[in-house]
């Protein structure tokens, strides 16, 4: 009995069991089929639908794309060389390259300064992206590059960007000399004082002084007028925001009003109203002979929009900050330009980013509204020379498809390093 | 340690309140406020809440304006003078109940900030001040992290070492220990204790009445507005005086 007993608890394995790999529904590709394409009959059918579409709208898309004509000098040869094939007339692209990057009037042997502007403006702006990677020193060159861009892109004179330059430098060392008496004093002065430097050094004849060859802002058109304009307007819209949006927040009340009064009115206008107002009557409200550019009349309308856009963001932001943070920031003995540069500004700006981004993107986008105010913009370009043109007319998805190809790439270029920057800022809770 | 405490006040004012009063609108929150604080002593406001304990020491530098009266500050007259106002808070420290420190700076940065901007300090100076005073409340090793990855008690002892790193000459505690669990409030009164013993001028609002006992030369009793009772802390606790104050005490030390 006891023999019998044992034989059935005692147990002593005599070889190890290899391992086995598990039945083929349940790995790899298989099992991530199952999870997520065929978990149940409904889905299984969605997934086939959604399969079809992808068929179809490919079948559709791709011959257009693949047997495409880049070589041809009219869309009549396009079409010769298609021969009732489907396929798309980029040759249209080839073609008008230059005009869709600097648009139809720009001097075509002075392409370069535009092009090495662009180039320098990734020198410019890598400092400020990414902060950690770079050294300090580059931010010299980013400060500096407004005003070399300036120069490569409108050429004329050296001293116009200098003097403009000038104007910002005396209007800091007033800021920085008042400042630890009175922040609006300094602030205030500041910008006085640059804009008396301005008005002094217009009346100087300082034309065809030290100077290349000028562009009038009349030539500036294609890609590059988007281009100006958006990162023009986005970096200066995030300054005039920000000081917006504290002096809405500020004690003292004709401030406070004025920041009121302009945020919500302008709000409340459609942009290409201002524009219309930038390029027609904007010159009823200056002296007859004052003759304002019309590119920044234009940057100045659309700055407008979007820093009022950007302070309502911002206010958000500062909102959202605990007033703990305010009276921690007091409470050591700060002054308002300190606390609210060290403390306040770093954590509202970080809660801020995915509003100003989406301001930013929204704002890069509407710089193709220029076109309605006759400039060549790449839109204006498109659906003005190169369509109203005899070779090309009747050419319309290889255009805008190209168009809104390199929109999308800078407009989630921007979106992805806002979520690379909103990861890099994240030390509250980890 | 009630005797040295003793010894250890001096005659030099260190903060005059006379005849203060602050209104919230009309609600009227500090009714005739007089106080007078020396060098070296340390003082602890108990009251009911809403008894405007909070908002008194927060009038002393100026986080709330007062209505009516005189406020001293190391022989400055509280006024609304803003740079008279930064002259008197950078002298005077202040840990809250939520701590407040600065989420997106370091532990080290968020001591050697003030220091390096209102002091002028080099930074490098500012860094060992700093690190002096985190090894003082005992966490020099998490001198580079950041305040969201330290425990409650942990916060509150860098948001006192971000006060000393100031080098005040007054402390002012609101409610420090009343933000943290039973086990972390022995860890902050323990680094006040050790302020206190160095001959700090502490103003402390806290419930913590074996840290009123051990510690402050004087408890101030405040209720609606009003200081009620103040005296030496053995008469306080076993001889109080009137009948808010035997009731409240009646009712804190009752369990």
């Amino acid at each position: 009995m006891s023999d019998t007993h044992q034989q059935s608890i005692g147990f002593v394995r005599d070889s190890m069991l290899p391992q086995v790999a598990p039945p083929l529904g349940e790995t790899g590709i298989f099992k991530w089929m199952k999870a997520n394409m065929f978990s149940s009959i409904a889905n299984g059918a969605l997934t086939l639908a959604a399969l079809a579409a992808i068929y179809y709208l490919l079948s559709g898309v791709l011959p257009w794309l693949l047997n495409g004509v880049w070589q041809a000098d009219s869309i009549r040869e396009c079409r010769e060389i298609l021969d009732g094939k489907v396929g798309g007339c980029f040759a249209v692209l080839a073609e008008r390259w230059n005009q869709l990057l600097f648009g139809f009037k720009y001097p075509s042997e002075l392409y370069w300064r535009p092009t090495l502007a662009f180039v320098l403006l990734f020198v410019a702006i890598a400092p400020v992206l990414f902060r950690k990677v770079f050294p300090a020193q580059m931010l010299w060159f980013s400060a500096l590059y407004p005003f070399v861009a300036y120069f490569l892109i409108w050429g004329g004179s050296v001293l116009i960007p200098l003097f403009a330059l000038l104007g910002f430098v005396l209007g800091y060392v007033f800021y920085s000399t008042f400042v630890a008496r009175s922040f609006a004093l300094g602030s205030f002065g500041g910008i006085l004082v640059a804009m008396a430097v301005w008005y002094i050094t217009g009346f100087l004849p300082i034309e065809g002084v030290l100077a290349t060859e000028a562009v009038a802002s009349r030539d500036m058109g294609g890609f590059m007028l988007n281009l100006i304009l958006g990162t023009v307007c986005v970096s200066l819209s995030i300054p005039f925001g920000i000081a917006l949006a504290l002096g809405r927040q500020s004690d003292m009340l004709i401030i406070k009003w004025i920041c009121v009064v302009f945020i919500e009115f302008i709000r409340g206008v459609p942009l290409i109203t201002l524009l219309f107002v930038a390029s027609v009557m904007l010159a009823y409200f200056f002296p007859p002979d004052a003759n304002i550019d019309l590119i920044l009349r234009v940057i100045i309308m659309i700055t407008m929009f979007a820093s009022a856009y950007i302070a309502e963001v911002i206010r958000g932001g500062l909102a959202a900050l605990p007033t703990g943070q305010y009276e921690a920031g007091d409470s050591l003995g700060l002054d308002y330009a300190q606390k609210m540069r060290l403390i306040v500004l770093p954590q509202a700006l970080k809660i801020s980013i995915p509003g100003i981004v989406n301001v930013a993107v929204g704002l890069f986008k509407d710089t193709t509204l220029v076109s309605v105010i006759s400039m060549f913009d790449l839109v204006g370009t498109i659906r003005g020379p190169v369509q109203a043109s005899s070779e090309w007319n009747g050419v319309y998805w290889e255009l805008l498809g190209s168009a809104a190809l390199l929109f999308f790439v800078v407009c989630y270029g921007i979106s992805q390093y806002s979520q690379w920057l909103e990861r890099q800022l994240q030390t509250d809770h980890r | 340690m009630a005797e040295t405490a003793q010894m250890q006040v001096s005659d030099e004012v260190a903060v005059s309140i006379e005849n203060m009063n602050k209104w919230y609108g009309t609600f009227h929150v500090l009714r005739d406020i007089d106080l007078t604080v020396h060098r070296g002593e340390r003082i602890v406001i108990a009251g009911p809440s809403g008894s405007g304990k909070s908002t008194l020491i927060r009038c002393i530098n100026a986080l709330e304006e007062h209505q009516k009266g005189r406020i001293t500050v190391d022989g400055t007259v509280l006024s609304s003078d803003l740079k008279n106002i930064d002259r008197i808070r950078s002298e005077v420290g202040m840990v809250f109940q939520h701590f407040n420190l600065f989420p997106h700076l370091t532990i080290l940065e968020n001591c050697t900030l003030a220091p390096i901007w209102v002091r002028k300090t080099p930074k490098k100076e500012a860094e060992e001040v700093a690190m002096h005073f985190l090894k003082k409340v005992k966490i020099p090793e998490q001198a580079d992290k950041y305040p969201g990855q330290l425990s409650g008690g942990q916060q509150q002892r860098v948001a006192i070492a971000r006060s000393l790193c100031m080098r005040p000459r007054i402390m002012l505690f609101d409610e420090p220990t009343s933000a943290l669990d039973p086990e972390m409030i022995k860890e902050v009164l323990d680094t006040m204790v050790e302020l206190a013993e160095e001959g700090m001028t502490m103003l402390c609002v806290t419930h913590e009445m074996g840290f009123a006992q051990a510690v402050a030369n004087r408890v101030i009793f405040m209720d609606a507005g009003q200081i009620v009772e103040q005296n030496e802390p053995k008469e306080f606790f076993n001889n109080p005086q009137h009948e808010r104050t035997k009731l409240f005490l009646s009712q804190i030390l009752g369990h």
